[in-house]
């Protein structure tokens, strides 16, 4: 059997509003995967290193503060510093306006999942796009 | 509370219609589902009948009206007398801003003000901080200094209006920039009423915006108290919340234990701190969550006010009738809100407002029906206040006192809740009491629990969310969500700067050092933050000597 998909399921800001981490961190990890959750307020620094330490496949960011445009490209660009992007899948959830999902997937962002999507839809999506 | 021989007939008739109605009719009209279950897990019957009432005691029980147990309410002609208070929370981007709002609201005939706070000044960090950036003015208004106090009650009378502020870990800075505020437009702290959230303990539970370790955040608590039963008489010190352990995806059931857990940790607190029950316990308050159960949560509210009637009298020995009631505000449920076709929003929020208003609230504030995907704009805000103002106006329902009382389904539902409720709050006692619990993750593991039931059944379509699993359509992106001005932030920078220039150092140092000396002490820390607030020292700055003196928090996470 081939190893289990490792995901870090990360709060960047300070938004205290963690429900739906956790809900997704639990669907994850009964859909078989390893999931590492970081709890409240990371910076992108933060994030980043615990992505590169864990050695995970994925990162998925949930922020519901609206501070979404600022925090999540940078997330990204570390991991390009790093040298790691290529090899991990980073996704992003929360409340976060159509109008501006465009512009987070230019930055880098592989997908946006807004309230209301099933867990399955993230699953799969994840199966079908590691990068690994 | 039937006599003996009129409740045997109804068991017997009740048996008779089972047999001859329902056992035949079932196999021609199956039930949409074998079981019915509340949020809890509870089982729902078909009917319900004096049967279920069996031993209620109508005067010990339920009573009248502004009379303990306070089952029916807390005042006796509760909305024949006087409506709730309708109060949306509101603010956003700059204190400027947002004292356009509330003069908007205010116009609108909303009759209190509710202050919501950016993530930064609730987590005491100003808006020039690291941490800060891409969150200043986002979720609420930013406020680094007196000087945006000032501006964001410009032209509001402060002896006229009842704010309430959504500040817990820096509460004493906020209500101390509110005191220095009200002094300067020649009111005085004794006129003052209003609420500030001040409840830390959910915040380690479900919100997250907390600061300092649990002793000393308490230590804050009990400080505010003492201060404002001399100080600010008219001031709710307190609002426990269970309205986010509700959003966090806890049960109606664990909603009422664990606020009420934590309630009692805060009289505990107090009474430790060497105060009496009754010097403090009139001006706490509650807040709960409205949500679209309808039945449930008017048991809901029922069942929270007779528990905390029983605590307050027979756990603390409370002899003040104020002790004991259980007042409280109820915002309708942010996460019941569909970002899928949002115009649906405004029918649950209605639903909701009915919950609030049959359960006896005091104040209440209605969501918008665009808050699953932005902040909400003037015209989706007006309409959520209208829907209060046609409850109250047009409805009929705030014209008789408790009208659901004597329902067997609610009586019945009301009295499981309570008994669900003290369950739990045994079980947290023996595990140390609610801040215990919380460090053990015990409160946390059991809303997880139940918010991932939720998401199953959910996905399992065994729970239909209209629009969302079921009645689907395709949309187009709503058009005409609030926009924030991007320059919040450097606007905010600006006006700290220039506070800065403008005040005495030495002052603002003076008074800080003598803050960090009463934290590290056992003086009351209210006074010296009123001080420095006075001198114009920033929320940053005075957190910033606190943190030193207290350090911070460290979340158990709990998955």
């Amino acid at each position: 059997m081939d190893k289990p998909i490792r995901v870090l399921v990360a709060k960047p800001g300070l938004d205290g509003h963690d429900r739906g981490a956790k809900v997704i961190a639990r669907a994850l990890r009964d859909a078989g995967m390893e999931v590492v959750y970081t709890g409240l307020r990371q910076t992108p620094e933060q994030i980043v290193q615990t992505a590169i330490q864990e050695d995970v496949d994925v990162v998925a960011l949930s922020i519901l503060s609206g501070a979404h445009n600022h925090l999540l490209p940078k997330i990204v660009n570390r991991l390009k510093e790093e040298g790691v992007y290529d090899e991990v899948l980073v996704l992003a959830g929360g409340v976060i306006p159509d109008d501006d999902i465009p512009g987070l997937k230019e930055a880098g962002i592989e997908a946006v999942f807004t309230p209301g999507t099933p867990t399955g839809v993230t699953i799969n999506f994840i199966k079908e796009n590691l990068k690994k | 509370m039937l006599e003996k021989d009129k409740l045997k007939e109804v068991k017997e008739e009740k048996k008779r219609w089972q047999k001859e109605k329902v056992d035949k009719g079932l196999s021609k009209f199956p039930e949409r589902k074998e079981e019915f279950t509340r949020t809890s897990g509870a089982n729902i019957e078909r009917l319900y009948t004096p049967d279920d009432l069996e031993g209620m005691d109508y005067n010990k029980d339920l009573g009248y009206p502004g009379e303990y147990p306070y089952t029916r309410g807390v005042q006796p002609t509760m909305y024949r007398s006087r409506f709730w208070t309708m109060r949306q929370y509101a603010g956003f981007a700059t204190a400027e801003e947002s004292n356009k709002r509330y003069k908007y609201l205010l116009e609108q005939g909303q009759t209190g003000l509710s202050v919501a706070f950016d993530l930064p000044t609730q987590i005491g960090y100003d808006s020039d901080h690291e941490l800060a950036q891409g969150e200043v003015g986002k979720v609420g208004v930013a406020i680094d200094s007196l000087t945006d106090m000032e501006i964001l009650f410009d032209g509001i009378p402060l002896d006229k209006v009842s704010t309430s502020m959504t500040i817990n870990a820096p509460a004493a800075v906020l209500l101390a920039m509110y005191i220095a505020v009200a002094e300067k437009q020649g009111v005085s702290a004794d006129q003052l009423r209003g609420t500030i959230q001040n409840d830390i303990l959910k915040e380690y539970i479900a919100r997250g915006t907390y600061i300092f370790p649990t002793e000393e955040s308490m230590r804050l608590i009990t400080d505010i108290f003492a201060y404002c039963s001399k100080e600010v008489p008219q001031w709710n010190t307190i609002s426990i919340s269970g309205y986010h352990i509700r959003e966090a995806g806890s049960s109606a059931s664990q909603e009422v234990a664990f606020t009420l857990a934590d309630g009692i940790a805060y009289v505990e607190a107090a009474i430790k701190a060497g105060l009496d029950v009754d010097s403090f316990a009139p001006r706490l308050s509650f807040f709960f969550n409205s949500h679209n159960d309808l039945l449930e949560e008017v048991s809901k509210f029922r069942a929270a006010r007779r528990l905390w009637a029983k605590i307050m009298k027979e756990r603390f020995g409370a002899k003040n009738p104020k002790s004991m009631q259980l007042k409280f505000h109820t915002q309708t449920a942010g996460s019941t809100l569909t970002a899928q076709q949002p115009d649906n929003n405004i029918v649950r929020v209605a639903i909701q407002t009915l919950a609030a208003v049959l359960g006896g609230t005091q104040s209440l504030h209605t969501n918008s029906k665009d808050e699953a995907l932005a902040l909400p704009t003037e015209d989706s805000v007006r309409v959520a206040l209208r829907t209060q103002q046609i409850v109250a106006h047009e409805s009929g329902v705030a014209d008789t006192v408790d009208p659901l009382a004597g329902s067997y389904y609610v009586e019945k539902m009301t009295k499981e809740i309570e008994d669900a409720a003290m369950e739990y709050i045994e079980q947290i006692d023996e595990l140390g009491g609610a801040p215990a619990a919380i460090e053990q993750g015990f409160i946390q593991k059991e809303i997880m629990d139940s918010s991932y039931n939720y998401q199953k059944e959910l996905e399992k379509e065994e729970r239909i969310v209209v629009g969302m699993n079921k009645f689907q359509v395709k949309e187009k992106p709503v058009e005409g969500l609030l926009k924030l001005d991007p320059r919040v932030e450097e606007l905010q920078r600006d006006k700290i700067k220039k506070t800065k220039e403008n005040r005495d150092e030495k002052m603002v140092q003076d008074n800080l050092k003598a803050l960090r000396q009463a934290a590290s002490g056992n003086e009351n820390t209210m006074p010296y933050i009123l001080e420095s607030v006075k001198a114009y020292a920033t929320l940053g700055e005075i957190c910033g000597v606190l943190r030193e003196v207290f350090g911070e928090y460290q979340q158990s996470v709990v998955i």
